[in-house]
Order: structure tokens, then sequence, then C-alpha cells
């Protein structure tokens, strides 16, 4: 009989990303017994690959922002269905944990007086987006990785979550393996925090790390916990195009922040016809004053560059779609005639160098070539806006995992932080709740059994097909008919080619020894990556309107009858999916004022700083 | 679109051998996808350590034809593909199977670090160009190529006493931020290991980011481990008004500005 080792924690946190770190050092400080498991080795998580910086309105570049500013702009960016409750409790303390951060050792680029520097980035009122370079992400998971060390944290690298145990209807631990042996764990835990990323691996063309299969949805959703809104997937509108083997990866939006400007074949600007009716007044009208923007007159509006990425992914679209795209069917994003080149290797080096090795491209000389790739998911795992529980006894959820924070669409930027707030928050009080369970905990050894059983079965099946071959169906397929724009028919074709591959996935064969076994890993995520697909499609065949980072072109409008609903996506008894549209919560009449606030003036503390 | 055989390491931590496999490749491919077209075709169990595809996590590093790289950051175009294209694993690290290699002893050198320690009451002011050297050794991804060629870790696998470039470029981005008031001269001296490093410089050759290594880091913790154990007239000063850290600037304003 397989055999397993088994584990015990009070707080086992899935994934050693961003807000997994951020987790594991809260729990930790509460005295709570803390275990972390990571696909990867520590301090390689998806979080490296954020560029740009993380939104909090410390006020230091432009004395007039704050939280309420950084409010309005994240319910505006989301098409008012963010959760209003989480919306305030991070923008209200985004900027501590900051500075905590630099308490821990980061680094962060300075302004002229010593203090941390922030940037402009798309949807933001002021420049907001603390920053180092574009390699924020680094910055901030190297440190979360050094501070967790200092505090002695225990790190199951190269580790893979299977299933979650349960009993009772909690969630009392995890099974796994070991990925550079095979060999399987038991993790058995008082509470779980997931933080497992996203999901842009289901796409074909994304600029997700492999790790981002979306195991942390369906682990959730297979043991009884909603999702919500998993329709609002953002396409961010600036990816490399060419050459093809690098298409999906991301150029920072950070290279609009720093004044890029995008350019369609004919060599027109195209944003400034792209504004919608919601943000019209708020943006430069004419090349002169976005100029003067550019030139630091604070007079001037924001260059249309920095709209949200769903308007910005579908101009670029409709640019290409309409025959003025640029050779490789994209469009042109040019900074080399906007800066120095000195300013561009200095602020923007890892997109230099990037060009410069995969596309033979010197982006001080020549415009990039861009279009829009599968970036990060707004939906996921629902959770209280305060204590980030899902609706699952023990278990836990934060970071991109979790969802309600984003609404219809997220401003770039607002991830590195909701990282750090959320995942603190999640370790909080899991360790809390893990400190009341005092009863005995049981871990079934059938339900385990029976899970080794299961995830062992590809090397016995001889007949089965090529799971890579399988998990390349699922991503074109999805790109094709679940991607940037969707429409009923596509949709539904999906749902069935889902069926399909939702028992194909079950009938994989993989040889070899289960040492480091690509081929095994990928039958296994095949199985949790089919059902999340189900879920996007279903929600995105439910929401028959455009808003945010779902665009139907059977429904090309926002439609009122769903400006005040999130979708919730439930297991029913017998295992299949349902949407249910639920109200969203009410608004307090203050918040709602902010929210809705038409002049920045009403909300800043220091008018004309 | 050509025809190109790879051959690569098969095997594990008792012994391996070179298998060869020949694809189609395609413009602007990289060694990375060509492994991982290898994987979905020919090879399901080769394994290869990768996480990002983007030059930024620092995951796959492996030698091609001897030169140690990160397979995601290495096209096809800049390398003979007339001829077989070897791929194998780290030399400096046990393998753990064909292109995967044990890292795990970086992470283990690395709590011999005394962590960040910042001057108690300070108001976090840093200036810009007080940062940009510390800033340059926070670009590193920890990808190991630095530690994969230093001939003291590779040639004389000496993992006891020494650290290897990547954890003095570590130890160099704490003793050089402008407000950490720890000492880690005696760890560098000693368990550290400091004096085995002999400047050959492989480490900056090899690595991604572009960090000077030998320059800017080594050196100068080189220059203050001197000044603090081996200056005499420092030392005598130093018996009189007892040690202290070193103030930043003077050795870091002496080290390479390239």
């Amino acid at each position: 009989m397989e055999s397993y080792t088994i584990h015990d924690y009070d707080v086992l946190v899935i994934g050693a990303g961003g807000a997994g770190l951020r987790a594991a050092i809260a729990a930790i400080e509460q005295g709570a017994k803390v275990g972390v498991v990571t696909k990867s080795l520590l301090g390689k998580a998806h979080t490296v690959m954020a560029e740009g910086g993380m939104a909090a309105a410390m006020g230091n570049v432009r004395p007039e922002d704050n939280w309420k500013v950084h409010f309005r702009d994240t319910l505006k960016g989301g098409g008012m269905l963010n959760n209003w409750k989480m919306v305030e409790n991070y923008t209200k303390e985004a900027p501590d944990r900051v500075r905590e951060l630099e308490q821990w050792g980061a680094v962060f680029d300075r302004t002229p007086d010593g203090r941390i520097n922030q940037r402009n980035f798309g949807g933001h009122s002021y420049p907001r987006l603390a920053h180092v370079g574009d390699r924020t992400g680094l910055e901030l998971i190297r440190t979360l990785q050094d501070h967790a060390v200092k505090m002695g944290i225990h790190a199951h690298m190269e580790t893979t979550i299977y299933r979650l145990l349960t009993d009772a209807g909690r969630v009392v631990g995890a099974l796994g393996f070991n990925r550079q042996t095979g060999d399987f764990l038991v993790f058995r835990a008082k509470a779980v925090v997931l933080a497992t990323g996203g999901l842009g691996r289901i796409y074909q063309v994304t600029s997700n790390s492999w790790e981002c299969t979306g195991d942390g949805f369906s682990l959730a959703s297979m043991v009884g916990a909603d999702l919500i809104d998993m329709e609002f997937i953002q396409f961010h509108p600036t990816g490399m195009v060419w050459p093809p083997s690098v298409m999906g990866i991301l150029v920072t939006e950070g290279v609009r922040g720093e004044g890029g400007v995008l350019k369609n074949s004919e060599g027109r600007r195209f944003m400034f016809d792209n504004v919608p009716e919601r943000y019209k007044g708020e943006f430069a009208e004419t090349e002169e004053e976005a100029e003067r923007w550019l030139q630091g007159d604070r007079n001037a509006r924001r260059p249309p560059e920095l709209l949200t990425r769903d308007v910005v992914a579908r101009a670029i679209r409709k640019e290409v779609n309409e025959g003025r795209g640029s050779p490789h069917g994209g469009v042109f994003l040019d900074i080399a005639s906007r800066r120095p080149a000195d300013y561009i290797k200095k602020k923007l080096p890892s997109m230099y160098h990037q060009f410069m090795k995969l596309g033979n491209l010197d982006i001080t000389k020549e415009p990039m070539e861009v279009g829009p790739t599968c970036h990060y998911v707004m939906g996921g795992v629902r959770v209280d806006p305060d204590t980030q529980a899902t609706n699952v006894p023990g278990l836990y959820a934060a970071g991109e995992v979790a969802g309600g924070l984003h609404g219809a669409n997220r401003l770039g930027g607002n991830s590195l932080s909701d990282l750090v707030v959320f995942g603190r928050r999640a370790g909080l009080a899991a360790a809390e709740y893990a400190a009341k369970q005092t009863g005995s905990y049981q871990v079934d050894e059938a339900q385990v059994r029976a899970y080794i059983a299961e995830a062992l079965q590809p090397f016995n099946n001889p007949q089965g097909e090529n799971p890579f071959a399988l998990m390349k169906e699922l991503r074109a397929t999805m790109q094709k008919n679940a991607g940037i724009m969707r429409e009923e028919s596509e949709l539904k074709a999906q749902l069935e080619i889902l069926a399909n591959l939702k028992k194909r996935a079950w009938n994989t064969s993989v040889s070899g020894s289960r040492a480091y076994n690509p081929g095994w890993h990928t039958a296994l995520d095949m199985r949790l990556m089919v059902e999340i697909s189900e879920a996007v499609v279903l929600a995105a065949l439910a929401r028959k309107e455009s808003r945010g980072g779902h665009a139907r072109l059977d429904y090309p409008d926002p439609d009122p009858t769903f400006a005040k609903i999130n979708h919730i996506i439930r297991r029913k008894s017998d295992g299949t999916l349902t949407v249910v549209a639920e109200p969203l919560p009410e608004m307090p009449e203050e918040l709602r004022k902010i929210a809705e606030a038409k002049d920045l003036k009403e909300l800043s503390d220091k008018v004309g700083a | 679109m050509s025809t190109v055989t790879f051959r690569i390491f098969r095997g594990d931590r008792n012994g391996g051998e070179l298998k060869d496999y020949t694809i189609e490749v395609q413009e602007g491919m990289v060694v990375l996808d060509a492994i991982h077209q290898i994987q979905a075709e020919q090879a399901p169990d080769l394994a290869c350590r990768w996480n990002c595809k983007a030059g930024k996590c620092g995951s796959c590093g492996a030698e091609v034809n001897g030169k140690p790289t990160l397979m995601c950051m290495t096209r096809l175009d800049t390398i003979d593909t007339s001829k077989p294209v070897t791929v194998r694993p780290m030399k400096t690290f046990p393998v753990i199977r064909d292109l995967a290699t044990d890292v795990k002893w970086n992470y283990e050198a690395n709590k011999k670090i005394k962590p960040f320690t910042p001057a108690p009451n300070t108001d976090w002011i840093m200036f810009q160009e007080d940062v940009d050297r510390v800033q340059e050794f926070r670009k590193c991804i920890e990808c190991f190529l630095c530690q994969n060629v230093c001939h003291v870790l590779r040639e004389h696998d000496e993992k006891t006493g020494f650290i290897g470039p990547r954890l003095l470029v570590r130890t160099a981005s704490l003793e050089m931020h402008p407000l950490d008031v720890e000492n880690r001269l005696d760890m560098l001296k000693n368990e550290g290991g400091i004096g085995y490093c002999n400047i050959t410089k492989c480490c900056t050759e090899v690595c991604p980011e572009h960090i000077h290594i030998t320059d800017n880091a080594i050196i100068p913790l080189k220059e203050r481990v001197v000044d603090e154990y081996y200056d005499p007239i420092l030392g005598f000063f130093r018996r009189l008004f007892g040690s202290k850290k070193q103030a930043q600037t003077p050795s870091s304003g002496q080290a390479a500005d390239d």
C-alpha cells in the first residue's frame, strides 16, 4: 500500500507568492505553527513577474491623494461591482503595508526628498504606485521571503496539493505530493489559507507563469466554497506578439505610465478616439495637452493611454480587427520617441532587456509591437471582506484566488497591495480560528487512500491520452470560445468541449518514474483546469452584457439589470456547478458619495497642494 | 523552419547519459521552447524546472553547449544549431532528474546571513543616489548561475566554508543598505569564506541581470573585511576606542562604478 508522511500545523498556507508569504508571517506572529506549501522553489512565484508597482495612496508625490480617491478609482475601474467593504479595507491599509515592507528591507525608488516614489498608472487619478524600476514584484516577494525566513517559516518546496481534506463539513488539511520524489504528504491543519494565484494558463495567450493553473479555485469549489464573478478575466492590453514563442509575455503598463504612446499602422494615436462616456472630461483631449502632462504640467489631464485595461485592450483589438494593426497582429507602443534612451534604461530596465534578448529589438530606438494577453482573474473564491473566510469553515483565501476586491476590472498596481493587505488579514483570521479549535481532528484515511489512488491512475492506464496534447486543446478552445470577446453560441460550444475534456482528463497516460515527472504533473493539473474553465464559461454565459473585463459581442453594452448583481458559482449536491445572481451588498451613504464623486477636489484633504 | 538535434542529459543523482531528440524549430524559439516541445511530443517525463519564461524568476538555469544560461532567454538563432545542441543541468548542484538540480543548499547557506536590521527610530528617508547600489544587488533573481560557475563551489565543492557569489551579493545588499546597522564582517571572514574568492569574475560573466557581482559587491566587502581584521593602524585605534560598524560611504565609494 502507498505510504505517506503526515505533517501537523495550526495553519497551512497553500502558495508562497505575495499573499501566501504575508499570510504565513501574520499567522506566525500570532504564535501559530505554520506550514507553507509551494509548487515551485521559494521566491519563484508568479508575483516576481509583477512589474509596474503597488498602488497605495501615500500621497508622497501628490499630497492630494488619499484613500478616498483610491477608493473611488478602484470602484470606478471595477464597474462598481466590487465588494465595497473590501475596497475600503484595502485602500485604507495599503499605505501601511507598503511602509511595513520598507521596514522589512524593501528598497523602493525614491522621491527627490528621500521618500518612497510613486508613479502613474492606468485608472489611478494620481501617481500612486510605489515601485522599484519595473521589478516591483521581485522586490516584494524577496522582502517577504527574507522576512518569513527570519520568522522561521516552514516551507514545503516543489509540493503540489491535489485535494483539500474535510471532516464534517470543515477543512482539516490537504493531500499533496512532493514533485521531486513523487512521494505523498498529508497535511493536517486546523485552518487552511489558499493563496494559489490565478488561472491564466487556461488560455493560450497569457502573461501567467506555469503555476497559474487555477488550483485554488477548483480545490475550494470541490469542497463546497462559493466562487464569485468568474466571468471577469482581465486581458492586459500589452503583451508581446512577436516572435511567436514569446507571445503573451507582459509588457508592463509602466511603459505607458512613463509616457509611452499607442499608435496604429497609420501612425495615429487611436486612444483619443476611445474614451468611454464615464471617463469623459478626465483625460487629455489633444496630443498637445498629453504632451504637457508628460512635461509635468499639473493643469493638463492624463493621456488616454492611461485608461483602464479593459478599455485599452478592446481599443487595440478594434484597430487590429479593422485592418490598422502592426505586421504581427498587434499595435505599436512607442516610448523611444518620447523619452531619452538613458531614462528608458533606468526606468524600464527589464523591458529593455526583454525586447533586446527575445525580440532582438531596442526599445530606446524603435516602437514595440503589443497586443492583449490573458493576465488576471478578477473573480475568485468568495470571502468575508474582513477575515477572508470562505463559506467553508477552516478555509480562507487571499490574493488573486480570492474574489471581490476588483469587481469587473482590476486597476494595474492594485494586485501587489491586495496581496499584502489581504494576505495579512487571512493569516490573522486563520490563526485566530485555529487557536479556537480545541477538539480532535480527524483526517479520514479512506479519503486519503482514494485520492492517492486517483492521482496515481495515469501511471496504470497505458491506453490513455497524452496530457500535453489535452492541455493544448483546452487552452486553444478557451482562447477561441471564451477569450477577450465572447458570444453565446461559442460559449455554449465551449461547455460541450469542456464536458468532453473533463472525461478525457481522467483518461490520460503517463510513463517514467514519479520523480519530477512533468507529464504526470500536467495530467493532474488538467483535472483542476477543466473544473475552473467550466466556472468561467458558465458565468460568462449568464452575464448577458459587456462590462469590465467581460465583453459579449451579442450584448455589446452594459445592461443596468446586471449592474447590481454578482454571480455566485456554487456546486450543487450532485457535483455540478450552478450560477446564482445575487444583489450587491448595500453601500453606506458616506461611501457612496465618495464612490460617485465627480470632482477629485471634493475628495482631497489638501486642495491645490 | 529547420530541424535541430538536442542532446539532453537524462538521468538522476546516480548518473545518466546524453540522449538525442530531433525537432522542427521555428523563428524566435528559445532553448526552453525546444525542451517543452520535446516534452510534449517525445519525452513527457523529461524533467526541467521553469516558471515565468520571461527571465524574471531564475528557475530555468542550465548549461547549453557548456555555457551556463537561462534557457528561456537563450534564442536558438544565437547558438550554432547546425550541430547537436547539448543541454546539461547545472554542474555544481546534485541532479534530481534530467535538467532539474537540487539547489536547496543555497537556501540553507542563506541562513548564515543576519537579516536586515534597521537603525532604531529611523525616519526612513533615503535618497536615490544612496540606494542605487543596493538596488543593483536586489535585481538578483536567484537563478544560482553564479553559484554554478564559481570554481570554489564547482571545482572544489567548498559548500561548508563558503557562501558563494549569490549570497555575497545578498550580504552586500544588506551591508550597504543606508539604514542597516548589523555587522556581518565576522560572518564574511569566517563561515562566509569571502577569502576563498580570488576574483576570476566568472560569476559576473554569467549573471543574467548584469549585476557587477565582483566589482560592486565582493571587492568592496573584501576591503571592509581587510580594514576590519588586517589593517594594523585601524586595529590600533579599534583597540583604543572599540569596534563598530564601518561607515557606508568610504568603501562603496571605492567600488568600480561602471
